[in-house]
């Protein structure tokens, strides 16, 4: 609506610092996308637009390995923590409160509270006894450490899906003689289908973006992209880093933009 | 002395433009109890975010005392607000939501406290002072919203619909309360209701309106009883039209023809109507069954209706035209018709308004 | 409900949340125990623990004992970085309040339709990698970076400036990364602000500034401590941005406790100095906790 007088919503200069927000948000990052067209090897004088970079990080085998290495613990700890967060949804949300409902709470929240250096080191020492008792080094310790932290974040969503479901349809589903698996596959799993998809796109974004955890508990030669990237920040950085980075960029924006349109339906 | 003229409002969203003010001329006098009276939508909410300022007018001025007010924002006019939903300070107690207003004006703190205590009283509050408002009851807050508005002593108190939230019997003692605080204060009170019992009771002068404009002005017994317009005449109490024709007017009495032939002696606008076909409004309680002096129409009774204190007939008149009247029930005594008589109705003389449409 | 229906349900229930606890308790609780275990070992020679008992850990985290004169004092190097993480912290925060506050207000006034696209342009960089985000902070300020160069060819600077691996890039970039942090709480404390009180401020003879300061505000606090916490929190226990931005010459907490697990061989102090770490974290959320609920408790 255009003014109509006095405007009691207004104070001077916060639509100023917002637009600075936005700007000052989005710079960075659309600086960075640039860079990786740029025809020579500065990250801040542009010499034309090309796609070498792109063409470099795809025949460079290091990156290579380390894209396939995150899209594989990526898959498998979000299938495993979406699993496991309808499982735990379910259980939290239905009866209400029960005994011990906030520990399992805190439970499924620690990686969200606790430091994420902190779970790191734990892990750290944890998986070093694991190693040395089994001698096993593959990939499983960071699938099942990305799982963990991913767990949180599948949950929410789940959970505020399952929670604006109208609980008479299960109901009504029982009364027509549904057993619980039944009714559980046929009225309530087409319901939670939005809020599960939601939820792992989430852990995926969480599991393909992570540094900290991956960077201790990896063994050698087991980077991710992340962890690939944050080695060469030590060198001399090329507009190759933005071009993985612009990559990975795309990933993420794609599966937040997914979620937000997908958690948005419901209302 | 509150002076409006010629104020349009014009709202221009993404839609087609919506005037909810069109060209509102009025002057509210001083120390009056003045009531802006209509539907939802009329405009008369629109007009009193005009006085206090959260909306500019389109066109025309707003004058206090001779000051304009259109330039001022709102936290320089002296005028202050009732809201409807009360809009107490969660974060505040009672004492210092009161205390707000003064304390905006940078009044010493010892004056402060002292008006606090003074209007703390005046709506008798006096205990309830460091109470979060969250935590006393709704005609609790409506008073101490009240106390609010009252405490920097504006010159003119807006009230926006203020006891629209409370319950039947509360809303009752409220009404009193107001007229008394409002005699006691001295100052002018511009209020907003859709209630017209409301507006009846309380009120020294009424504005009625209806889209944007102001279709009458007047006390409230003159609008009752000689209601300009059919808009007001249906808005305010019950009120029954017959179809008449009008033989002439005489200043603001006229002579008439009833459909079943009968002529009567009624009230007309000052301004004179052409003789022809016109409407007449009646109120139920003006007329009776009973016969006596007066136009007659007869009828057949359709239906009766009893409230407690009084009854209602429902007369189908011959011709073809219902017609509503008002009995009071007087103890011990039963009215003797039954559904199905044969009836006259008999309206009391000089009684009746003719209406322009 | 009948015992036996009861007693179904609840073991229902506890087979659902099976799975997800497991995973939580092997690879992120559970392992927080054996941290605290370790702490209380003597370090190894080459990394990793000798079973031995000891307090050495716990005694390093603040004091050092001289090697020669063997005299107690404070570990100035240790005190110097949590200062610095807290101070360095405690900015963060109050950057992002400053530039948050008015953007999450700008937000929640816009007309309702179109209140979820601007949150959308605050969520999106929030989900996308921090490594890029702090990456792309690094290019810009950086000697032969974006502001530098911009700054050389206008000719406002003779050689460039030194920004980055000092604090200001560390502040830079933490309040760079975390900023939806702040604004996602205030934003949701606004958004169902109730704005009448807003017109009953005005009406009552406050300014603009005043009607902010004694109306908006004081309603807005929870959502205030909040964003404050959730900036709070990450900022102190920060690794990746002090790593690139801070470039291993200005070391916060995070990057401390790495150290202890690589060049530093002392596995002991670095689980000592985490749970430090996690202590004051705890510390804060219990002191927010506490906060909300007085809030909450006194708006009823």
């Amino acid at each position: 609506m255009a003014k109509q007088g006095f405007d009691i919503r207004r104070q001077p200069g916060f639509a100023t610092i917002a637009m600075a927000c936005f700007v000052v948000l989005y710079l960075p990052i659309i600086l960075l996308v640039v860079y990786s067209f740029n025809a020579g090897t500065s990250i801040a004088i542009w010499e034309g637009f090309s796609w070498r970079w792109y063409v470099s990080a795809w025949q460079n085998e290091q990156v290579q390995a380390a894209t396939i290495r995150s899209l594989v613990i990526a898959f498998w700890a979000t299938l495993i923590a979406t699993s496991c967060a309808v499982l735990a949804a379910l259980a939290t949300t239905r009866q209400g409160r029960f005994r011990g409902y906030t520990l399992v709470f805190a439970m499924i929240n620690q990686p969200l509270m606790v430091p994420e250096i902190v779970t790191a080191v734990a892990l750290l020492i944890f998986f070093a006894m694991i190693k040395v008792a089994t001698g096993y080094t593959g990939l499983f310790y960071l699938i099942i450490a990305h799982a963990a932290f991913c767990i949180p974040f599948a949950y929410m969503p789940i959970r505020a899906r399952l929670q604006g479901m109208d609980l008479s349809l299960e109901q009504a589903a029982m009364d027509l003689y549904g057993t619980p698996w039944r009714v559980f596959r046929r009225i309530t799993l087409p319901q939670l289908w939005p809020g599960i998809l939601a939820g792992a796109m989430l852990a995926f974004v969480i599991s393909l973006d992570d540094v900290v955890i991956t960077e201790f508990v990896k063994s050698a030669g087991q980077d991710t992209l992340p962890t690939y990237m944050l080695g060469q920040l030590r060198r001399v950085v090329t507009p190759e880093v933005n071009a993985i980075s612009t990559a990975l960029l795309a990933i993420s924006v794609v599966m937040v933009m997914g979620f937000f349109f997908l958690s948005r339906n419901k209302k | 002395m509150i002076e409006i003229a010629n104020v349009t409002k014009t709202f221009t969203g993404r839609g087609a433009p919506f005037t909810a003010l069109d060209d509102v001329s009025v002057t509210i006098r001083e120390n009056e109890f003045f009531t802006l009276l209509g539907p939802s939508g009329c405009g008369k909410t629109t007009l009193l975010r005009v006085i206090a300022g959260f909306i500019d007018p389109t066109r025309g001025t707003v004058k206090l005392d001779g000051q304009d007010l259109v330039s001022l924002p709102p936290y320089k006019r002296p005028v202050n607000t009732v809201f409807q939903s009360y809009a107490l300070f969660p974060h505040m107690t009672v004492a210092q939501n009161i205390g707000f207003g003064l304390e905006m004006q940078d009044k010493p703190s010892d004056e402060v406290k002292h008006t606090v205590d003074e209007m703390l009283a005046l709506v008798r509050m006096t205990e309830m002072a460091d109470r979060k408002t969250s935590e006393i009851s709704g005609g609790q807050q409506q008073r101490v919203a009240l106390a609010r508005a009252l405490a920097p002593r504006p010159k003119v108190l807006l009230l926006d619909e203020p006891l629209s939230a409370l319950d039947f019997k509360l809303r009752k003692d409220m009404q009193l309360e107001l007229k008394r605080l409002q005699s006691e204060t001295g100052i002018t009170f511009v209020f907003v209701t859709h209630d017209q019992e409301e507006a009846l009771t309380m009120s020294d002068r009424i504005a009625v309106m209806n889209a944007g404009m102001i279709r009458q002005i007047g006390g409230p017994r003159d609008i009752y009883d000689h209601p300009a317009e059919r808009f007001v005449a249906d808005f305010i109490g019950d009120t029954n039209f017959l179809q008449v024709e009008l033989l002439q007017t005489e200043g603001d009495s006229a002579h008439i023809r009833l459909p079943s032939g009968a002529e009567a002696q009624v009230r007309a606008p000052h301004d004179g109507m052409a003789p022809g076909p016109v409407t007449l409004a009646i109120r139920p309680e003006h007329a009776s069954l009973a016969g006596g002096d007066g136009a007659a129409l007869p009828g057949t009774l359709a239906n009766i209706v009893y409230f407690g204190t009084d009854t209602h007939f429902h007369v189908d008149l011959d011709g073809g035209a219902r017609f509503v009247l008002r009995q009071q029930n007087q103890p011990g005594q039963r009215q003797g018709w039954s559904v199905g008589d044969a009836v006259t109705v008999t309206l009391a003389p000089g009684v009746g308004q003719v209406l322009r449409d | 409900m009948s015992d036996a229906a009861t007693q179904r349900a609840t073991r229902s229930r506890w087979l659902l949340l099976a799975p997800a606890l497991a995973v939580l308790i092997f690879a992120a609780s559970g392992p927080l125990l054996i941290v605290l275990f370790y702490s209380f070992l003597t370090p190894g020679d080459y990394g990793g623990v000798v079973w031995e008992f000891s307090t050495d850990a716990w005694f390093n985290v603040v004091l050092e004992e001289d090697f020669f004169t063997e005299e107690v004092g404070f570990a100035d190097a240790h005190l110097s970085i949590f200062w610095r993480s807290i101070k360095l912290s405690l900015m963060t925060a109050l950057l992002t309040f400053i530039f948050g506050f008015p953007t999450a207000y700008f937000i929640a006034t816009r007309p309702k339709e179109k209140r979820d696209i601007w949150m959308l342009l605050i969520i999106i960089p929030f989900w996308t990698n921090l490594l890029i985000r702090t990456f792309a902070i690094m290019e810009l300020i950086r000697a032969e970076g974006t502001v530098n160069t911009l700054l050389l060819w206008t000719g406002i600077i003779d050689e460039p400036i030194q920004m980055l691996f000092t604090e200001f890039a560390i502040l830079l970039g933490m309040a760079y990364v975390y900023l939806p942090l702040m604004v996602l709480p205030i934003y949701a404390s606004l958004e169902r602000f109730d704005f009448t009180l807003v017109e009953a401020g005005y009406d009552l003879y406050a300014s603009r500034w005043r009607v902010l300061k004694r109306v908006i505000f004081p309603l807005a606090k929870p959502g205030v401590i909040a964003g404050s916490i959730l900036v709070f929190v990450p900022s102190l226990g920060a690794y990746v941005t002090p790593r690139v931005l801070g470039g291993g010459k200005q070391l916060m907490l995070g990057n401390l406790i790495e150290l202890q697990f690589g060049a530093g061989r002392n596995w002991p102090l670095g689980a000592a100095l985490s749970l430090t770490l996690l202590a004051i974290v705890m510390v804060a959320l219990i002191l927010y906790v506490r906060a909300a609920g007085n809030e909450e408790v006194r708006h009823g």
